[in-house]
């Protein structure tokens, strides 16, 4: 199968995932789609890894899924702080910085 | 010859000046005897140093003390000294005499004054800036106590500063002052420049190695100076003005000895003048100017005060131009100034006696057949009256002659113009001075009800009789023998030239007292045989106008001085305003304006940032993508 399909997938997955960082509201979604992001990264590190032969993509791909594994802990405890606080978990209500 | 108590000449009145403004209230109700003490104790060092000059030989008759070296800087040296010569030790009586007969005077004047110890303080430091200024060695020196003087005159014209135009007169008087002391300054600056030393003694010595150019310079610069402290043309505005001040600093300061400062500069330093052709002219004819100027205005003034300061400055013209007639002059200048400062601070007491016996009323129209009220006042101004204008044996007959026939005897035409402009301003004098005294003594009385004329107490009347005795005698004393000549002579190099002489001073005599006997004619006609009325007449001519105007001196340098300084400066302040905080200012706005732009894009929604960062993403790629096409 030609690895090039795997590259389009990617790219898809990629685009869904900025699409929905850009036009959802509600956190939990956006953050979902952040990951979506993240793994159509991961999905193009393996396939490039797999076209040149050599696992530098590999690392990379594992590399990003322990630093993603935090940042999900870290950005679900801050979304569920603002959820506490405010009773929304919508990303344009938290935007206290800007007063 | 040296001496060591030349400086209590000045410390004297310094320390009195000095304990009398430190020891404030305290002090009120011996400050006044103290302050004349002070001055007291100054003219007996005076005297005793006089005596000890008469004594010594011709040559060796000036004292030097050296007070302690000033500046040192390279081959720059000035010491502090004090040069008591021949003819600073007639200044040196001048002012310390008629000062203390004049703060004799003011004890009683300023009685009724809450500040007279203030006063008394002003008067004992002037005295002390005057004495240094005409004890100083060197310029530098002189400047010093040039510049004690014009704080002195500024202090004491607004005394009564509570009325704004006193004030004002006292500030007019000290910006016309500055405009001279500039003058003082740059040539003490071009004679260091070109001779390297600002000493009277080097100064004469290495005056011959100059150029004519440097010393023209230097002499017209001092010429500015004397100018600006003699109230001469065209500095002499603010001498009317600083009648505001208490008569008796009119007396003193107006009349006797601060305003003949320039003319003592001008003496004392012939010999710049006689190597500078050009600006000893100037002087002569600066004061030719003045003379006539002065007596013009003295015609049309109604105030008595502002009568005797224009004749103040009509006789220190004669004064500048004595001095300006080069070796043959000065000595006659000095005696003018001498005898001008008997009989013009005697006239000016006299003046004040008047008002003091008058409610402070300054109208001589307002004045009239005064001589019955008080006959001491009458008769001491009576005897300045004949002095000034040159009545023989009157002082005034021999200095001022003395000066028309050393004018007319020049040679040539200058001789002709400057001598006609001096028997022209004789003949003015002795009107004029005949209307204040008709107007103020004679006559029939002008004055309301409200007046109760009477004669001065014993200390006012006391200093005006001996100041009268010196308008008698001085003139014949300092002439009898050539004695006030001879006693200058090494100072100003005098030499008698009576050869080639155009008019004989028998001639000039006559002369003058024809033309004097017709001013004083004219003015009885007018004054005394006419009714004078309590107003001055409005219907007259336009020359008498701008007489009583000053001759429109304050519009000139209002229209050429006054007002295109003003339009620069509010120039400046309006570049200062649009320009400069106009740069400061739109660099701000514009740092504002820009921060306000950039500021819609932070819209603290993070959906915006993440589109922002996408688009950025997408531009990213989008560009390499371009470039390894």
């Amino acid at each position: 199968m030609n690895p090039a399909n795997y590259l389009y997938v990617s790219a898809l997955l990629f685009t869904i995932g900025a699409i929905g960082v850009v036009v959802r509201r509600n956190a939990i979604v956006v953050f979902m789609c952040v990951e979506l992001m993240l793994n159509a990264c991961n999905l193009a590190f393996v396939t490039f890894a797999r076209i040149n032969g050599n696992l530098d993509g590999q690392v990379v791909a594992f590399f990003t899924m322990v630093v993603a594994a935090c940042e999900v802990v870290v950005g679900l405890a801050i979304i569920v702080t603002i959820y506490r606080s405010r009773r929304s978990a919508s990303v344009d209500d938290a935007s206290l910085l800007k007063r | 010859m040296t001496s060591n108590s030349l400086v209590y000449l000045i410390a004297l009145p310094l320390f009195g000046a000095a304990v009398l403004l430190l020891s404030g209230r305290r002090s009120d109700r011996w400050g006044h005897i103290f302050g004349t003490l002070m001055s007291a104790g100054s003219f007996a060092v005076g005297v005793s140093l006089f005596l000890k000059m008469l004594g010594n030989p011709t040559g060796e008759r000036a004292l030097t003390q050296k007070l302690f070296s000033w500046i040192s800087v390279g081959s720059f040296q000035v010491d502090a000294g004090l040069l008591a010569d021949q003819l600073s030790i007639c200044f040196v009586l001048l002012i310390t005499g008629v000062g203390t007969l004049i703060h004799v005077y003011s004890i009683a004047y300023m009685s009724h004054d809450l500040d007279r110890r203030r006063f008394f303080a002003y008067l004992n430091f002037f005295i002390a800036a005057m004495l240094l200024l005409v004890l100083g060695d060197s310029y530098l020196n002189l400047y010093v106590g040039w510049e004690g003087v014009g704080l002195a005159s500024y202090l004491l014209i607004g005394f009564w500063n509570q009325k704004p135009t006193y004030a004002t007169a006292a500030k007019k008087a000290f910006v016309a002052n500055r405009v001279g002391d500039m003058g003082l300054s740059l040539a003490i600056m071009i004679a260091f420049a070109t001779l390297g030393t600002v000493s009277f003694q080097g100064v004469k010595e290495h005056a011959s190695q100059a150029s004519t150019g440097s010393l023209t310079a230097i002499g017209i610069m001092l010429l500015v100076a004397a100018t600006g402290k003699s109230a001469q043309f065209p500095l002499q505005a603010w001498l009317g003005d600083a009648m505001a001040g208490p008569t008796p600093v009119s007396a003193l300061i107006h009349a006797a000895t601060m305003v003949t400062a320039g003319v003592y500069l001008i003496t004392r330093s012939n010999f710049i003048f006689d190597l500078a052709p050009i600006a000893q002219l100037a002087v002569a004819i600066i004061g030719a100017i003045t003379l006539l100027f002065g007596a013009i205005i003295g015609m049309a003034k109604d105030d008595i005060k502002k009568a005797l300061a224009a004749s103040t400055m009509s006789q220190i013209g004669y004064m500048v131009l004595g001095a300006g007639l080069g070796p043959a002059g000065y000595a006659f200048a000095i005696m003018h100034l001498l005898t001008h400062g008997f009989f013009k601070a005697g006239m000016f007491l006299g003046a004040g006696s008047v008002m003091h016996g008058m409610n402070d009323e300054v109208n001589m129209r307002r004045y009239g057949g005064l001589r019955k009220f008080m006959p001491i006042t009458f008769a001491t101004f009576g005897l300045g009256y004949l002095a000034i204008i040159g009545v023989p044996p009157f002082a005034g007959f021999y200095s001022k002659d003395k000066i028309i026939e050393v004018a007319f005897n020049a040679g040539g035409f200058k001789g002709i113009a400057l001598g006609t402009a001096a028997l022209l301003g004789a003949m003015i004098t002795a009107f004029y001075m005949t209307r204040v005294v008709i107007l103020t003594f004679a006559g029939s009385k002008r004055w309301d009800d409200k007046a109760h004329p009477h004669e001065s107490p014993f200390l006012m009347w006391a200093p005006m009789v001996l100041l009268a005795l010196g308008s008698v005698a001085s003139g014949f004393f300092f002439t009898r023998g050539n004695s006030l000549r001879n006693w200058l002579a090494p100072v100003v190099e005098a030499t008698p030239s009576h050869e080639g002489e155009l008019l004989s001073p028998a001639v000039v005599s006559i002369l003058a007292l024809v033309l004097v006997a017709i001013g004083v004619g004219y003015a009885i006609i007018k004054y005394l045989l006419n009714e004078v009325p309590q107003v001055a007449p409005a219907d007259v001519t336009e020359f008498t106008k701008a007489a009583r105007k000053d001759l429109l001196q304050d519009n000139f340098n209002e229209a050429v001085f006054m007002r295109p300084g003003q339009s620069l400066t509010r120039g400046l302040q309006v570049a200062d305003t649009k320009l400069i905080d106009g740069a400061v200012h739109g660099i701000a706005r514009f740092a504002i304006g820009s921060g306000n732009l950039l500021r819609k894009t932070q819209t603290g929604f993070v959906r915006s940032y993440a589109m922002w960062i996408l688009a950025g993403a997408i531009a990213l790629v989008a560009t390499i993508w371009v470039v390894t096409l």
